[in-house]
């Protein structure tokens, strides 16, 4: 087998196991209601993380490029409560003009 | 890669990230072994993502597994209401339509790849973190869950110049137990 059959595998099985933890290891069992009140904390703080890590991300660097403009038009889009959909395209359509100006 | 491979790696392991590093890396090193750490570790946060949908799965334990694997962050984001609870039907067909178009996209990318160009000139990698932005902002009203994403996002910032892309989002998991104090 190739290494690329052995990675592709690999991370496959993984990845099936890491999204199964929650929903087979749990279930719907009641949570201890000291645990769910960190659990409901998950959605703020990891929606925070993927923010930041893909506006400013890279692989043990901090990137600072396109990406911000467009996050920081997002931001405003969002200040004045455009619809989603709006914030989403302007982000992508001011990403690629700050990539095609610098 | 071939042409299976990328098909199969779409369909098992569905999610961007990971498949982006592996492909760079086996294009740049060809080393299996950090190929496969590096979407390990991409791929992570998974498990604190899936506890948090957890309640919304039912039923046997095959039926879980399977529909577990519609969790993926835009539908997982997509469905979360802010007051740490989910929508089930918005996780899995949102999941479910992303599942096709991720296939379907790649199968496209496969035939016609080099014909395509590059989906950084349209700035689709500046779309995803505003699409987790617009729906991380209504999560905030509640002062806990401020300080809660504060953290997180603090935590992510520090850790991404020094260590290698995933472990941030990891890590700043741990932003979540300021929440095992009881509310007053």
């Amino acid at each position: 087998m190739s290494a690329v059959w052995v990675v592709v595998l690999v991370v496959g099985a993984a990845t099936v196991s890491l999204k199964a933890t929650g929903p087979v290891l749990l279930g719907d069992r009641r949570l201890p209601e000291s645990v769910s009140g960190a659990v409901a904390l998950l959605a703020p703080v990891l929606l925070a993380a993927l923010v930041v890590t893909q506006t400013v991300g890279g692989d043990n660097a901090l990137v600072l490029d396109a990406r911000l403009a467009g996050v920081g038009a997002a931001a405003a889009a969002i200040a004045v409560r455009a619809p989603l959909a709006v914030v989403v395209v302007l982000a992508a359509a001011t990403t690629a003009l700050a990539r095609a100006l610098i | 890669m071939g042409s299976w491979a990328p098909l199969v790696m779409s369909a098992t392991t569905f999610a961007g990230s990971a498949q982006f590093a592996v492909t760079s890396i086996l294009g740049a090193s060809a080393s299996t072994a950090a190929a496969i750490a590096a979407a390990v570790l991409l791929n992570a946060r998974y498990a604190p993502i899936s506890i948090s949908v957890a309640p919304l799965f039912r039923g046997p334990r095959l039926r879980r597994l399977v529909e577990s694997q519609l969790i993926v962050d835009e539908s997982w984001a997509l469905a979360s209401r802010g007051d740490g609870r989910f929508d089930r039907r918005i996780l899995l067909g949102a999941g479910l339509l992303l599942y096709a178009a991720w296939v379907g996209g790649t199968a496209v990318g496969v035939l016609a790849g080099d014909a395509l160009g590059d989906p950084k000139d349209l700035g689709l990698d500046g779309a995803f973190p505003a699409l987790f932005l617009a729906l991380l902002v209504p999560q905030l009203r509640a002062p806990r869950a401020a300080v809660a994403a504060l953290a997180g996002g603090g935590i992510a910032l520090a850790l991404t110049p020094i260590t290698p892309a995933g472990a941030p989002i990891v890590a700043a998991a741990a932003a979540c137990l300021i929440g095992l104090r009881r509310p007053a």
